[in-house]
């Protein structure tokens, strides 16, 4: 009693002068973290309202950011992950890792119902294959027409990266018992699987590619930010796999109402607007002012493909075993 | 032996027990743990097996390409003398302290998609290459390799004593029959030797797969462990793929000491043999020909390096301070460590062997041991050993120090001991005689001998624990980076111009720390 009345007095009387700031540890995805990405201009408005250093460490792609969270266990520094989705939700659940977030928000825009207890999203879009407008005359309009071409493309590992993954489970959707056949055709033309998105994006910029996987609201960075217009997503008869991207607190943290706090500014305007011209996604909560001009560009896809969360982990890891065997040929 | 032995001094026989119990232990230690959590029960699959095959398969064609290109290169420099030779046969050196990723960086500059010949190629209306995959891989090999086995060859020419090419010359023996009777035979004894070391190297290179690999087409056992580990968490699976990896490598270690080449850096290279039988015109070109076609080969790459890191000096990473403070604590720590076991054991082995000789083998096949562990295995080891205790991440640096130690040990092992060895023959009994002991026998009669050795290891030890990317990758956190590390993930980010720069100061720092240790044990040296 003592003890916490001496605490309390401390805090009042030394909080403001002495008492050091709260840091509160975010592990995120590389992209996220870069100068052109959404992570500066996040820290700095958030940090002008929490009393607090907001520290994002990039730890590689959404898929290794997980990988990398078990290693550390219980002992991790993060407060707050954020960049997994939902195909890993249930494989980062069983780990015990996180906690439960304090509500859903009720005015999300997603294109699903959102139950989940302990992961809150923060943005969504739908995979695609990028490709430049000037130098690919026949664009594939389908999964079919993409194998039959002689179209060189990148991807990503799904065992490190969210993309990867996330077509991995596109191709599982589309083709069911057939997947393996259908990466066995598509093996020859993979000029390199890479770590993570950002390595793949860099590389096909750089002309290492025909196509690159990445998301339909890609082309909106090249329009908007660039003023460049020659890039665009192929829009498969098949439908487009969809991601949504998710961040949830640690159970171990010691900032719990700071990292709290945190995920209630995710879902926030302040947040959601920022989204869309850095990270190039769907906001989960549209903002305000809406979407930016020439965000969606005719780049809609017609059909939305999501393995439901429950059943993701069986099928991923059943999927990752197709892939790695007809790739290792 | 009739001279009495004199009692094998305290301090020596301490320091050596020390050495050799920490060498056997920072060895042993990963391995037990390795054998202890593999998980055999979730059995590897098809496409583990296939990184199993991957690594096997391109390490033997590495090995035979490497071999086979280097015979021409290697006579050519034999029995040709120009201009500019001394200059080539160093270059042949810079390869083994080149840092891998600087290498990698050179070769994508010109065999890359958007590399020099890929443009060249596409303006005469050709596809451009793409090296990801298995010819990336052994294209790389090949540039580690070529030069290597081009200099061991090239000694055992120098070796093939003149008398035996004039005798031949004196009967008339065509080029064809001097090459059979003469050099097929030195061939044949060296060949075998600079295979499977070759192979060796190959089977433990990890940042080409990493880099150049290009998926789980061109996965890489070493590669496959960093996967598990840092991709899927699997630490059963990761301690198995190691165990696989460690009992290949002892096979090919054991197989190449017995074949063994003798390494001895720098002699023979510089004989050129008075030749009778090679002044045809059709000779001189096809040796004038293999010689430019090497350079270029070599030396494009570097060139590549510097031309694109040069005007981009001026605009390096914010990150690139505190990675040049890590590089060189790792490299510094990494290298004293490494000198201090090998003198412990060169001291210990020495003293041994006037008494025991069985004993001291024993203590030599430690470095056996160290050949076979590659440095992969133990930094696996140390990573499972370590995660139950602490944060593998908050150790990267301490870890990464520790085990380049480690493999630097058999290489300064095998240049400090037979100086010592020569030492204790020479002046044994004289300073036995005059009861010298301790200090003022080291530092009358082993210092002086030993400090061009040591030099040259201290130098290699840092040069090469300077330009790692192997076990770092595994413990790094996002926020430590060494040299390579940055460069790495600059290339990774497409930062072609910053990661250029970088590679210029990391083999600026490099090559400046091999030439002040390697100096230092040479100024005032009479030889």
């Amino acid at each position: 009693m003592k003890r916490s009345l001496l605490a309390a007095a401390l805090v009042t009387f030394g909080g403001a002068t002495w008492a050091e700031t709260p840091t509160l540890t975010v592990y995120t995805y590389d992209s996220f973290v870069s100068d052109w990405g959404p992570g500066p201009t996040i820290e700095a408005t958030f940090e002008e309202t929490c009393g607090c250093d907001l520290k994002f460490v990039g730890a590689g792609d959404g898929a290794a950011l997980l990988a990398r969270l078990k290693l550390e266990g219980a002992r991790t520094k993060a407060d707050v992950v954020l960049g997994l989705d939902t195909s890993l939700i249930e494989n980062a659940k069983a780990t015990g890792l996180f906690a439960p977030h304090n509500g859903i928000p009720a005015n999300l825009d997603l294109p699903i119902e959102w139950t989940d207890e302990v992961f809150l999203p923060y943005d969504w879009g739908y995979f695609a294959f990028v490709y430049d407008k000037t130098l690919i005359p026949d664009v594939p309009d389908s999964f079919a027409a993409l194998l039959k071409s002689d179209l060189s493309i990148l991807i990503q590992d799904p065992r490190s990266s969210t993309p990867g993954l996330g077509l991995l489970l596109w191709v599982k959707a589309v083709y069911g018992d057939k997947a393996a056949d259908v990466w066995e055709a598509l093996a020859p033309r993979i000029v390199t699987v890479t770590k993570g998105w950002s390595e793949a994006y860099g590389m096909f910029l750089e002309g290492e590619a025909d196509m690159v996987l990445s998301y339909t609201t890609s082309p909106a960075y090249h329009l908007i930010a660039e003023e460049d217009d020659t890039k665009a997503a192929a829009i498969f008869d098949e439908g487009h796999y969809m991601q949504i991207e998710v961040a949830a607190k640690t159970s171990g943290t010691k900032h719990g109402a700071l990292a709290d706090e945190f995920l209630d500014f995710m879902v926030s305007d302040a947040f959601q607007s920022i989204i869309p011209t850095t990270n190039w996604m769907y906001p989960a909560v549209l903002p305000s002012g809406g979407l930016p001009d020439g965000f969606i560009a005719g780049n809609e896809p017609e059909k939305a493909l999501l393995i439901p969360i429950p059943d993701v982990e069986s099928i991923r890891k059943e999927a990752l075993a197709e892939w790695l065997s007809a790739l290792s040929q | 032996m009739a001279v009495r032995s004199k009692p094998i001094t305290s301090i020596t026989r301490w320091s050596g027990l020390a050495a050799l119990l920490f060498v056997v232990l920072l060895v042993v230690g990963p391995l037990i743990t390795l054998w202890l959590r593999a998980d055999t029960s979730s059995a590897l699959t098809s496409a583990d097996w296939a990184a199993v095959q991957f690594t096997l398969f391109q390490a033997t064609l590495s090995a035979i390409i490497s071999v086979i290109l280097a015979i021409p290169v290697a006579r050519a420099l034999a029995r040709r003398s120009f201009r500019g030779r001394a200059i080539l046969v160093t270059l042949l050196g810079a390869p083994f302290l080149l840092p891998v990723i600087v290498a990698i960086f050179g070769l994508l500059a010109i065999w890359g998609r958007s590399g020099l010949v890929s443009q060249v190629s596409q303006s005469f209306g050709m596809e451009r290459l793409n090296i990801y995959g298995l010819v990336g891989v052994l294209l790389a090999h090949v540039f580690f390799n070529l030069p290597l086995v081009t200099r061991l060859i090239l000694q055992g020419w120098g070796h093939i004593p003149v008398e035996h090419f004039r005798l031949s010359a004196q009967l008339g023996m065509s080029p064809k029959d001097v090459f059979l009777r003469l050099e097929l035979p030195m061939l044949r004894a060296i060949l075998p030797g600079a295979f499977l070391l070759v192979f060796l190297l190959c089977v433990t290179s990890f940042a080409v797969a990493l880099t150049l690999g290009g998926g789980p087409k061109a996965t890489t056992i070493e590669l496959a462990i960093y996967q598990a580990l840092r991709f899927e968490f699997d630490l059963g699976k990761a301690a198995v793929l190691g165990l696989i990896q460690f009992i290949i490598c002892t096979v090919i270690a054991f197989w190449s000491l017995r074949a063994a080449v003798p390494v001895s850096f720098g002699s023979g290279l510089s004989v050129i043999t008075r030749r009778w039988d090679v002044s045809s015109k059709v000779l001189i070109w096809q040796d004038a020909l293999v010689l430019v076609a090497v350079t270029g080969f070599l030396g494009a790459p570097l060139v590549a390096v510097i031309s694109r890191g040069l005007p981009a000096l001026g605009n390096l990473p914010a990150t690139i301070w505190p990675a040049i403070v890590n590089s060189l604590t790792v490299a510094l720590f990494s290298a004293v460590l490494s000198v201090i076991l090998a003198l412990a054991l060169a001291g210990f082995i020495d003293d041994l062997k006037s008494r025991h000789n069985r004993m001291s083998s024993v203590v030599e096949g430690v470095g056996l041991l160290m050949l076979a562990a590659s440095p992969f295995v133990l930094g696996t080891g140390l990573f499972i050993i370590i995660h139950p205790i602490a944060d593998p991440f908050a150790l990267a640096l301490p870890v990464t120090a520790l085990v380049n130690a480690a493999i630097s040990l058999p290489l300064a092992l095998r240049a400090l001991l037979p100086a010592m060895q020569h030492n204790r023959q020479t002046y044994g009994r004289l300073t036995d005689s005059l009861e010298m002991q301790g200090w003022a026998r080291f530092r009358l009669t082993t210092w002086p001998a030993i400090r061009k050795p040591l030099g040259f290891s201290t130098g290699l030890a840092a040069a090469l624990s300077m330009g790692d990317l192997g076990v770092i990758t595994l413990f790094a956190p996002p926020d430590v980076e060494t040299l390579p590390l940055l460069m790495y993930r600059l290339m990774g980010a497409y930062r072609m111009d910053e990661a250029a720069s970088v590679a210029l100061i990391l083999v600026a720092l490099t090559l400046t720390l091999f030439w002040i240790f390697d100096r230092g044990g040479r100024l005032g040296h009479q030889t």
